[in-house]
């Protein structure tokens, strides 16, 4: 419905840096929000659609409710609400990111 | 609960560990009243309009993900940046002028106790968000945005909360 009626038909202005990094893993269209290169459907049967997509899913899943809470309520609500639960949570979240898209996701891209 | 105090020492440990897992969940306002079904569509409007916002946004994208995962922008910094900043005026305001719901009732903000599973939980949800490049209310707005694939996605993640269910008591 968002798609219909707001739609942005200018591609996502992306760093360089991180464009030439993906155009090098053959993702080529930055139109959509989500690299349709990946996010297809015939990639789910791939090694790297399995990971990103479902390996991924699961672990956003488990790992939301191990924490007690994602980014809407620890980074933004916890934090507002000055939680020291949330900031040590926050931190977690974005270390665990840091370590995947810096040094796990060069690895998954290449499959 | 207080009978049987030496009886059963282990189903014990099991109950007070749900209930502490269960007060640090986000989600602990429940309505006390029910009120017909209609009732429910000023969720849908709000709903609605945190979805466009996510959009427009674009902190649900997952070049914007690793973007900001390898501080090659600030979009997604001071998008979140922001939103503490107004929830911080919120939750002032609220606290206040003891704002209460649309029904009357007293608006509760829990203090949320630590525990480890916010470090482990978090760098696990850390892994997926980097892998997935959503967190769990933008796989809702990725799917409404036509990428009809991330529906698997938002199966596998409801799978691994079920997973947690599961295996929580045997977490550290």
């Amino acid at each position: 419905m968002v798609a219909l009626f707001f739609s942005n038909p200018q591609p996502v202005q992306i760093n360089p840096k991180l464009a030439e990094e993906l155009r090098g893993y053959g993702v080529s269209d930055f139109h959509s929000l989500v690299p349709s290169d990946i996010f297809n459907w015939p990639a789910l049967l791939t090694m790297r659609g399995f990971i990103l997509m479902v390996v991924g899913g699961f672990l956003v899943g488990f790992g939301t409710r191990y924490a007690g809470g994602c980014t809407s309520g620890h980074a933004i609500m916890g934090l507002s609400n000055l939680q020291l639960p949330s900031l040590i949570a926050t931190v977690s979240f974005m270390a665990g990111g840091f370590i995947v898209a810096n040094l796990v996701i060069p690895i998954i891209m290449k499959l | 609960m207080s009978t049987n105090v030496q009886g059963y020492p282990k189903i014990k440990e099991t109950n007070r560990d749900f209930e502490v897992r269960s007060l640090d969940a986000v989600c602990v306002n429940q309505m006390e009243e029910n009120q017909p079904w209609w009732h429910l569509l000023k969720y849908l409007v709000a709903g609605v309009l945190f979805g466009i916002i996510l959009v427009k946004s674009e902190v649900i994208s997952w070049f914007r993900i690793q973007e900001m995962f390898r501080l090659q922008s600030f979009h997604m910094y001071g998008v979140i940046g922001s939103a503490v900043i107004t929830g911080m005026i919120s939750v002032f305001l609220i606290k206040r002028f003891k704002v209460k719901t649309i029904y009357g009732e007293p608006i509760v903000l829990p203090e949320k106790t630590f525990n480890k599973g916010q470090i482990y939980g978090g760098l696990i949800f850390g892994f997926g968000w980097a892998l997935t490049g959503a967190c769990p209310g933008p796989l809702f707005a990725q799917i409404g945005n036509g990428a009809t694939v991330v529906a698997v996605t938002l199966l596998s993640a409801i799978a691994g909360t079920w997973v947690y269910g599961y295996l929580r008591e045997k977490l550290p």
